[in-house]
């Protein structure tokens, strides 16, 4: 490397001075942008024209809802994103998550645990599934995991819906508890702001073990390995413990969701947990850009706001306006041509995303030698 | 003792049962045997049918990956676009709605339906890999894994939109209550029809590879792309030629899916790509004789779950022959152990 880079110039801007805040704080910075985006979308849905969809409460159910994908996104993330392992079933974890608070605390077993240990046990219970899933899998090339994980998101809940007799087959758990702090459940209609917050917190502490993760040890062999598995291992990489765990991990963030949204909607369904869910998360975190935490988070809750207001308005709007050809299509339905169409455009002209993380972008464009030179420069200089 | 002669020894018979490689062709007889004590005839030919559907449709997925390590996600739903297609010609442009009594118009109108769909569904294969497959050759592996999902929700919705998320009726050319006598057992036409369509395909592509310039010139990409390149194989042809075959097997799996069912729907190919890439893990990626016994396995595990009155369990039975071949055979039936590359 000839080219030295030139000293950094002096942080004066505002936005470099927030850049090196949010580099050397970052579990704090995390804090404050999620405490921040989390009142800012609680103004803006006051504001014209979204105050005319639906009153503030009702959106923020459906944010409460967004923050489940952005879980999911942020879990599906370190699998795909982090450690480049393609995981087409990632509803699965989800589902049991989900059925496993059903189990925990509905009047369907009679059982009634809080929810709060819940959260760990349903995301430890999803790890041990992830475990037993890629243990034998792992091993192998990394597209077969693709396919295995495809299999196992559609067996589970075909699994679910035929066995009636434990899982109340295909109307699902109802009656499930919601969460409740010093004996006071959460009120399922009407407040949402318990929910709300809730979901801000998991939000937030999953942001940070992810961000901690990143910078760990253990996210560096990730990225080592989506970089170049013979190469890490050949430098001492334990490619199929950190492939599990990358694996168990992004499991247990699904769990989590999954407990949270039968806490939430006190019912499970098997049909909650299909393999579009798959999909359109694979799909937010593609979008979103791979590897980003911020970036998969944002697209996850862009592409959760397009498919669940934004297609109904515009249904709505042409319904209006009565343009003939226009006002007969109902774009919902052509939801998995756009997710289509976006995933192959992506790939092909962008494939590192909207936001994409700097490292992965540099791999994808690997092709340009000064691209090599910063990486070299980071991975040398970052510290054990 | 200033040299050491190998003694000649009578080869045992176990070396000689080792050298002919004969023990996945008997594993793969075996289950048949047994299967066929365990379901009966009617449901043993039931088994063989689907098996050769499953079997057209795997090659495709074996030859892919064969030649560029690509599991082509969207191969299960240009499948379900060939039967759609097949349904297409059949009902508007052949103008045909039910069964066909006369042997001589029922031969035409087959090939034609059968000529236009694998053509048509050949460039549909040739287009995607054109489109969505090349430019990303040289990008890292997950990228076209994530194009091939794009174009299998592309395929999916375009059929749903154009013909309808409900099942669609198709004409069963072949009277489905047509039988002849086989060896004492009564057998459906269209049952041997399909065996028949799905057995001289595959032995017609065996040859194609086996013993043609084309064929050559794909097992050597296959083999060694850059090697191949030099010795003057066009590689982007030998690859488009691939996609071509391979979609248009596929195509032909979709007619005889419409003639044998009876019945199709946009999600058919889903569920079908699973089972097909289970086949062709299961018989050896990459190896077509593979693929075909492979089929033919998933198509009594299949049969033999409905047999069983465990019908809804079929799906995960498949999937249980997925990671156990994974778990103790990962190289298939009659692959080589490929090492793991990442």
């Amino acid at each position: 490397m000839s080219a030295v880079a030139p000293a950094p110039a002096p942080n004066v801007g505002f936005r470099s001075r927030v850049a090196d805040f949010s580099s050397r704080h970052r579990s704090l910075s995390v804090i404050i942008g999620m405490v921040i985006v989390a009142t800012v979308l609680l103004i803006i849905v006051l504001l014209p024209p979204f105050n005319s969809f639906s009153g503030q409460a009702v959106w923020m159910d459906g944010f409460t809802i967004a923050g489940i994908f952005v879980l999911l996104a942020l879990g599906l993330n370190i699998v795909v994103g982090m450690s480049g392992l393609l995981d087409l079933g990632y509803a699965a974890f989800f589902a049991i998550g989900a059925y496993t608070y059903a189990f925990a605390a509905s009047s369907f077993t009679h059982i009634d645990v809080p929810f709060w240990p819940m959260i760990l046990i349903g995301a430890g219970i999803a790890a041990i599934f992830g475990i037993l899933l890629g243990a034998p899998t792992l091993r192998l090339r990394g597209d077969y995991l693709a396919i295995v994980t495809l299999g196992f998101g559609e067996i589970v809940p075909i699994a679910i819906e035929n066995s009636s007799k434990y899982t109340e087959g295909p109307n699902g758990i109802g009656g499930i508890s919601p969460p409740s702090i010093l004996g006071t459940p959460f009120p399922t209609t009407g407040n949402p702001w318990p929910f709300y917050i809730t979901m801000l917190l998991l939000i937030i502490v999953s942001m940070i073990v992810i961000y901690r993760l990143q910078d760990s040890r253990l996210g560096r062999a990730w990225a080592a390995i989506r970089e170049d598995e013979l190469a890490a291992a050949a430098n001492g990489v334990n490619t199929i413990v950190t492939k599990l765990l990358a694996f168990a991990l992004g499991a247990s963030t699904a769990g989590l969701a999954g407990v949270f949204i039968a806490a939430k909607l006190q019912t499970v369904t098997p049909n909650l947990f299909r393999f579009d869910v798959s999909f359109t998360v694979l799909a937010m975190v593609v979008l979103g850009g791979m590897g980003n935490v911020w970036g998969v988070a944002v697209g996850a809750f862009v592409i959760f706001m397009i498919q669940s207001v934004f297609l109904k308005q515009l249904n709505l709007f042409f319904d209006n306006v009565q343009i003939p050809i226009i006002s007969d299509i109902n774009f919902l339905d052509y939801q998995f041509l756009l997710y289509g169409i976006a995933l192959v455009a992506m790939m092909l002209l962008r494939p590192e995303g909207l936001f994409p993380s700097r490292r992965r972008s540099r791999e994808l464009h690997s092709d340009e030698d000064q691209a090599f030179g910063e990486l070299g420069d980071e991975l040398g200089a970052s510290p054990e | 003792m200033a040299t050491t002669t190998v003694p000649e020894t009578q080869p045992s018979f176990i070396d000689t049962f080792q050298r002919l490689r004969l023990g996945p062709y008997l594993f793969v007889l075996a289950v048949a045997i047994i299967d066929y004590f365990i379901i009966g005839p009617a449901q043993f030919v039931n088994g063989l049918t689907i098996g050769a559907i499953y079997a057209l449709v795997a090659i495709g997925y074996t030859m892919v990956y064969g030649i560029i390590e690509l599991i082509n996600f969207a191969h299960g739903d240009v499948f379900m676009v060939g039967a759609f297609t097949s349904m297409y010609v059949l009902t508007n442009v052949l103008g045909q709605d039910g069964p066909i009594d006369e042997p001589a118009v029922l031969a035409v109108v087959l090939f034609v339906d059968f000529a236009v769909t694998m053509l048509l569904l050949g460039i549909l294969g040739t287009a995607i890999e054109r489109f969505a497959y090349r430019p990303l050759r040289h990008a890292p592996r997950l990228a076209p894994l994530i194009t091939a999902i794009g174009v299998s929700f592309i395929l999916q919705n375009v059929i749903q939109i154009l013909f309808g998320p409900s099942p669609v009726n198709t004409p069963q050319l072949i009277s489905p209550t047509a039988h002849v006598n086989v060896l004492g057992l009564e057998v459906g036409v269209v049952n041997i029809f399909t065996i028949v369509v799905a057995v001289s395909l595959m032995i017609a592509l065996q040859l194609f590879v086996s013993r043609t310039r084309i064929g050559r010139a794909m097992r050597s990409t296959a083999m060694d792309r850059d090697a191949a390149q030099l010795m003057g194989v066009d590689i982007n042809r030998t690859i488009a030629i691939t996609f071509f075959i391979g979609s248009a097997l596929a195509g032909a799996a979709g007619v005889v899916q419409g003639l044998y069912f009876g019945n199709i729907q946009f999600t058919l190919g889903f569920q079908a790509g699973l089972k097909a890439f289970t086949a062709a893990v299961l018989g050896g990626i990459g190896n077509i004789t593979g693929a075909a016994l492979g089929g033919f396995i998933i198509g009594f595990v299949e049969v033999t779950a409905g047999a069983l009155g465990v019908f809804v369990w079929g799906q995960a039975a498949v999937f249980v022959v997925l990671i156990l071949t994974l778990l103790f055979r990962p190289a298939g039936l009659l692959g080589q152990q490929l090492g793991e590359r990442a």
